[in-house]
């Protein structure tokens, strides 16, 4: 095969695998996954609360 | 909740080291870019000292900008933000103590060796071989740093932030062995592996993807992070985040011919990176829109919250900067733009707009949390920061397009017998009133960051700032 249909084929190859990617990210059965991923910035505060508590401080090395 | 989530803490000394450094390096990088501005407003200003000529010293402006500056940034920002979307503690604090010294001994080295004149002359990777394995040897310690504890979340996602951090620490750590590849022949001497147009195309390969994803994928993790905190809105749209980032990361690494347009690199080179530049207007939008859209509904926010205003406006640039370089990326107007100055001001409609802009709000946001205080010491001079940085950008870009446009057009001005009208020196003698306005530009930047030291300094030394860490998991 020439090496030039090779690299046509992988740029369609590469298309079909973004159109997955957006389809994948679009689908409906992943709403809620992606709405727990998107609140994880908000769900740190209790360990950063302790890093910097008082009372536990002496167990600092 | 188990036992074991209740134990952990996060590592935040190497986050407060590189946020204190953040603003430390920034200050000195500007200061140096300030000088050379000044340079070519006065050129007596290089004292007729080999050490502090334009051409040894530029290269210092801008690895300590970009690799200080910037780096000392996106370490602190992605070590804090890995930490706490996973709420997963680094896997171990003396790999991060090695990184914090081994980095801060890779920006020492550059400042003793670039102005010794010691550079292998490849643009954004001037260090000699010495500096770049310790580079490698550090990257790679944050690879396995970062990585690891990723590996080790408790959350079931790995949030979209940590993804552009990724992609950031995994691409930045092929281009500079890609790029660095030579043959040392003295300690600080060595040639490139690469020759003539290969070597250009290695080297803007490795230039454009500098530029994509040290200083677009790691501050996209910052944004994505940072912008949600602070308005305290979820993003806006989780499934345009993961378009976006695998629609960047796959043809940012495309665009670099569009660097060596009109040179000895083969037309359909120059071609292929001119319309991948071309598409790559609409992954940046994509992300820019996005950040803008999560104020949706918080829009009034921004009159009451400087750090906020940071973000957003730096977003804005980023629309603006990623609108301007796909243009100039088109070969037509390349013709105009190659060479100019245009170039320079639209690299810090980026820089000064984008990039800093997000890295001081970050800053701004992170340095309270790290201290267990509620907010920076003075909002005012967040604000005073806040105009001062966006009056230094605006002036900045604005003289760099009149004097880039002009000497575009000065250039290519032919007379009737086919002669050159203007000399280059004429072009040069006609930038001289945009080199002082661009120097202007800078110093009023500058002055901003001078603002926020202070304001930094006042902050972390209140009495009831804390800078030390409860420690309840052994490393």
């Amino acid at each position: 095969m020439d090496i030039n249909t090779l690299r046509g084929l992988s740029t369609i190859l590469v298309m079909i695998v973004f159109l997955g990617i957006c389809l994948w990210a679009f689908s409906s059965k992943k709403k809620d996954d992606f709405d727990d991923a998107a609140n994880l910035p908000f769900e740190d505060d209790k360990i950063a609360k302790r890093t910097l508590s008082e009372k536990e401080r002496k167990n600092h090395d | 909740m188990s036992k074991e989530i209740n134990q952990i803490t996060y590592n935040y000394k190497v986050v407060r080291q590189f946020a204190i450094m953040t603003v430390v390096w920034g200050i000195i990088g500007m200061a140096v870019g300030v000088l050379i501005a000044a340079q070519l407003v006065w050129p007596v200003l290089n004292f007729d000292t080999p050490w502090l000529s334009f051409g040894r010293i530029r290269p210092l402006h801008t690895n300590a900008v970009i690799f200080a500056f910037g780096g000392s940034a996106l370490f602190a920002t992605s070590l804090y933000v890995v930490q706490r979307t996973c709420q997963a503690r680094l896997i171990s604090d003396s790999l991060a103590s090695f990184i914090f010294w081994g980095w801060q001994l890779v920006i020492v080295g550059a400042v003793v060796t670039l102005p010794m004149g010691l550079t292998s002359a490849k643009e954004y990777a001037e260090l000699e071989w010495p500096i770049d394995v310790l580079i490698t040897v550090v990257w790679v310690a944050y690879a396995v740093l970062f990585f690891g504890t990723i590996m080790k979340r408790k959350a079931k996602h790995i949030y979209v932030a940590n993804w552009f951090f990724g992609a950031f620490i995994i691409t930045v750590a092929i281009l500079h062995i890609g790029n660095s590849l030579a043959i040392p022949v003295t300690m600080w001497k060595s040639y490139s592996i690469y020759a003539g147009t290969v070597d250009a195309m290695i080297q803007w390969w490795y230039g454009h993807n500098a530029v994509g994803f040290f200083l677009t994928a790691g501050f996209l993790g910052i944004m994505y992070y940072f912008v949600p905190k602070q308005t305290n809105r979820p993003i806006y749209s989780y499934r345009l985040s993961i378009v976006h980032f695998w629609a960047l990361i796959s043809l940012y690494v495309w665009a670099g011919s569009h660097h060596l347009h009109y040179s000895a690199l083969p037309d359909w080179a120059q071609s292929a990176g001119m319309v991948m530049s071309l598409i790559l207007l609409a992954p940046s939008w994509g992300g820019m829109i996005n950040g803008m859209m999560t104020l949706s509904g918080a829009w009034h926010k921004l009159r009451t919250d400087p750090i906020l205003r940071f973000l957003v406006v730096s977003l804005s640039f980023y629309g603006m900067s990623t609108f301007e370089g796909p243009m100039m990326a088109i070969k037509t107007v390349n013709a105009l733009s190659h060479n100019t100055d245009w170039t320079v001001g639209h690299v810090h409609s980026g820089a000064l707009g984008w990039v800093a802009m997000v890295s001081i709000g970050a800053i701004y946001h992170l340095i309270p949390k790290l201290f267990d205080l509620k907010e920076m010491y003075s909002i005012s001079m967040i604000n005073l920061h806040f105009w001062l940085a966006t009056a230094g950008t605006v002036l900045y870009i604005a003289a760099m397009w009149v004097n880039g446009i002009m000497q575009g057009l000065m250039w290519r001005a032919v007379n009737e017998d086919g002669t050159l009208t203007y000399s280059f020196v004429e072009s040069l003698e006609a930038s001289h009133m945009g080199y002082l306005v661009r120097m202007i530009g800078g110093v009023i930047f500058l002055a901003g960051m001078l603002v926020m030291a202070v304001n930094v300094w006042l902050t972390v030394k209140q009495q009831d700032a804390k800078a030390l860490d409860t420690v309840t998991e052994t490393a």
